[in-house]
């Protein structure tokens, strides 16, 4: 049953990938979408450059605003990152996130020494947060051209789904574009090829350390809709919650922790069935069943 | 309805600024900075500056 509730994550995972990349001539012609669907933010971290991207990337999108001419500051993004955080908080990594994907199965492989962290996690997962303040808002608010625009910083110097899903598609079915690569090419690249070899050897480098997408989410873990509990009456501490989950989370201590990607391995994993999801709409429910 | 309401209070409030947000952000035409953005190719995305 474990098995099969991982193989219906990762095909959830592909069919949600699928659905909004769906533009199959994009890939082809070496062109993007340019239909008026892409008014709209999806959940995950998708550049909108990705030739078969139906949807515009949220943290592409709050970047695009706060740095144009008339604009800066953005109801209309972070109304999508209140609108999924409400919703699912970070089960949107989990599930349907596109880059997370390629991490999932890229840490499917056999790798010499598979670590449950990076040496230095403990301070290593703020880097998240600092890059979202940063590189999302602080640089491309301040950092300004001659003509007082700012750029996308995050896009531009860090993220690595944007040279997985469009530089490398785009380079590679556009000619006049593979004239103009140069240096920061190279250094996304160094990036991209650098967390998908981490992939291997530790779970989800990028949504663990540096995806600014998950540091918003996960404030919404404990207030979402979709959220965990312990059923304390059940629960031991045994500690099979924790030893189950892939992102190393004290699950029975706090259910809702903000690394957390509702991967659901640690409901899977208790003997005691003592974690549950919060079920919105029964009443006066206090233990799992 | 209550009970739902009120076991999930934060989450429908939020639920209700984030629909509030996104109206607001329509009509100050922030949609029209997105679309724009993301029917151009990203150079800065796609790492060509």
């Amino acid at each position: 049953m474990g098995k099969l509730r991982d193989h219906i994550r990762t095909l959830v995972q592909l069919l949600f990938a699928a659905l909004t990349n769906g533009y199959a001539a994009g890939f082809a012609k070496g062109s993007i979408y340019k239909g008026e669907s892409k008014l709209l933010c999806v959940p995950g971290l998708n550049c909108y450059s990705c030739p078969g991207a139906l949807g515009s990337c949220p943290i592409g999108s709050f970047q695009a605003v706060i740095t144009s001419r008339t604009n800066k500051f953005t109801l209309y993004v972070i109304g999508f990152f209140l609108l999924f955080g409400a919703l699912f908080g970070r089960l949107v990594c989990g599930w349907l996130c596109p880059f997370g994907l390629v991490q999932d199965l890229l840490h499917k492989i056999p790798f010499p020494k598979k670590l449950r962290r990076l040496p230095g996690d403990r301070f290593l997962k703020y880097l998240k947060y600092l890059i979202l303040v940063g590189f999302v808002i602080v640089l491309p608010l301040t950092v300004l051209d001659l003509v007082g625009q700012g750029q996308p910083w995050f896009c531009k110097y860090i993220c690595p789904s944007g040279t997985l899903f469009a530089g490398i598609p785009l380079i590679a079915s556009n000619p006049p574009l593979r004239a103009a690569l140069g240096w920061l090419f190279t250094w996304k690249s160094a990036i991209l090829v650098g967390l998908l070899v981490l992939s291997m050897a530790v779970y989800r480098p990028f949504c663990r350390y540096l995806c600014p997408l998950g540091a918003i989410y996960g404030w919404f873990n404990p207030i979402a809709l979709y959220r965990f509990r312990i059923d304390t009456a059940k629960c031991t501490r045994c500690g099979a919650c924790q030893r189950a989950c892939k992102l190393d989370i004290p699950v029975w201590e706090t259910p809702n922790s903000t690394e957390c990607i509702r991967c659901g391995d640690c409901r899977r994993a208790c003997p005691h069935g003592a974690v549950c999801t919060v079920n919105p709409v029964q009443k006066g429910r206090k233990s799992c069943t | 309805m209550m009970e739902f309401l009120r076991r999930n209070r934060t989450a429908m409030l939020t639920l209700a600024v984030a629909v509030l947000f996104l109206a607001l952000g329509v009509l100050r035409g922030e949609t029209q900075i997105v679309f724009r953005k993301a029917v151009n190719i990203c150079m800065e995305c796609i790492g060509l500056g």
